[in-house]
């Protein structure tokens, strides 16, 4: 059998799912108000996409029957612009709570599903959205069991909002915590740095630049949950670095841990592209953001095996050893530079800001 | 990467360490002039590679940390003016104000924007006829191109609704207040490449020839700037004073003519204030008389009296090289990027922030704290 790309099998579904014919083009404050627009909007079509057994219940919640111990997170997602090149918000709000479940060492099952959305929006947008969000579930393998739409005046929003909720049962091996992070521990990191940080940029105003760099948000639910049948509790540590970068996070677990660690810029796997963007735009790529990719602290025994089982997996093609967990400079994490320089990497004071030249 | 990867190439870099090494035998005090190379020297571990004769001190060439108290303050002004959009390059928005920062405004509602580009700003103009586009035009002589080429076009596309708030600065000037500074021990400058690139080299041969001090004309990546230190300490080691070029590969002998016209075409050479080392003679760019209804100090006649500054920063003293950032009692306690008490704590060209973000001392001085 053939097998797709997470780009074909998206063009795959999208093709498959054509908006309904509806009556209104454009979303208003009616279609929030709980009364006969929402209803007519329930029943468009729209939400059909995302049917399964206990959402089709449209009751007030879900009821779940979850036994042993469970990992539940929430997050809200905001980002503009709300479409950019590999995704749209849609599987960002899907991707980004099943990762953090994923990072707890969990199995993601359900998800709560809310948007917030600016009258105005056409529904053309909020169908893309809710396809990509349909994807996101089939990939990762969720349902979305329980959901929420409200509808703000103009100028009240940006668009859309989307808040998901998610749960899923631990994975039986899972020992996650920083606390057993120790010296001697190798750092992985799953997959090239800065693309979706950097995908984002490329399309927001005033500074778009023409490349064929795309998102990498998806799934990594599934390359987790098969390194934790295979290295289980050799797994110390899982964190996804979403805002702030692999820099941030990194120097939150050197904070956390009270440990230092090292890492060598010659290790850090990006595509080219990004990289010249990122020296063009003036930003440092340790501090850009990621969808797609995971930081792994591991026992050092396993590293080496655990590095190649993730390149033979689909979104884990460039996973790397970036460094290690050592007893030296506890709380810091140093850089190795390029040429062999070692300098210290600290946490990013607010938003990072494009330099003057 | 094609003209990057080579010139970091760990191998080459340790051959010139390696020479610098053998050539240096005594101590010498090199500026680097740029803010570029700042960061590029911290960011790459440089400072802690080179051999402890050599003490780097970190000159004034950045555009953030130069540009005055009130200008921000009329630029804050602005920005709050109910019509305006403020337009600017990214680093600009976290500089305290007397008041406030750009930033500080922007979330109290003001339109500010950041840009790469100045012609995205006359781009914003043409699309929002009703508005008024200002452009925070601050920057060396490397930006000095970009923003005059805006005012060009938007002269000829016939906006009236674009001007900007122009506060460049140029290098030039500053070496030699530098060099006459009784307090300046510096005896050697890696010049900025990138204003070279634009500018060429003349101007730098009468300042060495005056001073009797060696300038290298240094590019930015670790590699360029060990050569650049190399090129220095040989001609001080032989007791020599010329201009070199260690940046060929960009800078020719006459600049970019092209560049340089369009500068000329827009700005006239004027007195100008830097922040930390107050006015220098012949020192910045200003808006022609021609061209006045696309400078905003003209156009909006804002009046902002002068702030004082605050008197805990020691810019001045960190910008012409006499003091280093962990030399300030302030410096990572009192005084830090999320809340600086002068501009070289904010840009990451500035060289308090600098060693902030990419150096230990920080975590030395306050353990708890970061």
């Amino acid at each position: 059998m053939e097998v797709l790309t997470q780009k074909e099998r998206r063009i795959k579904m999208q093709l498959s799912c054509p908006m309904p014919k509806l009556d209104f083009e454009v979303i208003t404050l009616g279609h929030g108000s709980g009364g006969l627009l929402t209803n007519r909007l329930l029943d468009s079509g729209v939400f059909d996409l995302l049917k399964n057994d206990m959402l089709d219940q449209r009751h007030d919640g879900a009821t779940l029957n979850l036994s042993g111990p469970t990992a539940f997170t929430t997050d809200s997602f905001v980002i503009s612009p709300i479409f950019f090149p590999g995704g749209n918000i849609g599987e960002l709000a899907v991707n980004g709570t099943v990762n953090d479940l994923a990072m707890c060492g969990a199995i993601p099952e359900f998800l709560s599903l809310s948007f917030i959305i600016e009258e105005g929006l056409t529904m053309q947008e909020f169908w893309d959205i809710l396809v990509a969000i349909k994807f996101a579930c089939e990939q990762a393998g969720v349902k979305v069991v329980t959901g929420d739409t409200k509808v703000v005046e103009r100028g009240k929003g940006d668009k859309i909002f989307i808040n998901t909720t998610g749960v899923g049962r631990l994975h039986a091996q899972a020992q996650i915590s920083s606390t057993r992070v120790k010296a001697g521990d190798k750092i992985i990191v799953s997959d090239q740095l800065a693309t979706h940080g950097i995908a984002i940029m490329s399309v927001r105003e005033g500074l778009e630049f023409e490349t064929t760099i795309e998102s990498d948000t998806r799934n990594l639910n599934h390359v987790v949950k098969a390194l934790l049948d295979d290295f289980g509790p050799n797994i110390h540590l899982l964190r996804d670095p979403t805002r702030g970068g692999v820099g941030t996070v990194l120097t939150e677990i050197a904070r956390d841990t009270q440990l230092g660690i090292d890492i060598a810029q010659r290790n850090i796997p990006m595509d080219e592209q990004v990289q010249g963007a990122c020296e063009i735009l003036g930003l440092d790529p340790l501090y850009v953001a990621n969808e797609g990719i995971f930081i792994a602290i591991v026992a050092a025994e396993v590293a080496d095996d655990m590095v190649q089982k993730m390149q033979a997996s689909e979104h884990c093609r460039h996973a790397m050893i970036i460094g290690e967990v050592t007893e030296d400079h506890p709380r810091q994490v140093v850089l190795t530079s390029g040429i062999g320089g070692k300098r210290v990497v600290n946490m990013l004071v607010g938003e990072q800001l494009p330099r003057i030249c | 990467m094609k003209f990057l990867t080579e010139y970091r190439d760990p191998e080459v870099a340790q051959r010139y360490l390696e020479e610098i090494k053998k050539t240096v035998t005594r101590p010498w005090t090199i500026m680097e002039v740029c803010g570029g190379q700042t960061h590029s020297l911290v960011k790459n571990g440089i400072l802690n590679m080179l051999p402890e004769e050599i003490n780097m001190v970190h000159g004034p060439g950045c555009p953030v940390c130069v540009t005055p108290l009130n200008l921000i303050d009329k630029a804050v002004y602005l920005a709050e003016e109910k019509n305006v959009i403020l337009c600017s390059f990214g680093d600009m928005l976290r500089v305290p104000g007397s008041e406030k920062s750009l930033l500080e405004a922007k979330a109290n509602g003001a339109d500010i924007r950041i840009l790469y580009s100045p012609l995205e700003a006359v781009k914003i103009a043409e699309e929002h006829p009703d508005r008024q586009v200002v452009f925070f035009a601050v920057g060396f002589e490397t930006t000095a191109p970009a923003n005059a080429l805006s005012v060009v076009h938007a002269h000829r596309m016939g906006l009236d609704n674009y001007s900007i708030l122009a506060s460049h600065v140029l290098v030039p000037p500053a070496i030699e207040a530098l060099v006459s500074d009784e307090e300046c021990n510096v005896e050697g400058f890696l010049a900025a490449g990138h204003v070279c690139t634009i500018m060429g080299m003349q101007e730098y041969y009468p300042l060495v020839e005056k001073f009797n001090v060696p300038i290298v004309i240094t590019g930015f990546e670790p590699v360029d700037i060990l050569q650049g230190i190399l090129m220095t300490v040989q001609q001080l080691e032989r007791g020599e004073a010329q201009l070199e070029n260690q940046y060929a590969r960009m800078v020719r002998e006459n600049g970019n003519p092209k560049a340089m016209e369009t500068i000329y075409e827009v700005f006239d050479v004027t007195d100008r204030m830097w922040r930390g080392m107050d006015v220098i003679p012949s020192s910045g760019y200003q808006v022609k008389a021609q061209y006045e209804n696309f400078d905003a100090r003209k156009k909006f006649a804002v009046n902002i009296p002068e702030a004082p500054e605050n008197e805990e920063c020691i810019a001045g003293a960190i910008m012409k090289g006499i003091k280093k950032p962990f030399e300030c009692p302030n410096f990572g306690t009192k005084c830090k990027p999320e809340n600086p008490l002068g501009a070289p704590m904010v840009s990451s060209e500035g060289a308090c922030a600098a060693y902030y973000h990419f150096s230990d001392m920080i975590n030395q001085l306050t353990p708890q704290a970061v």
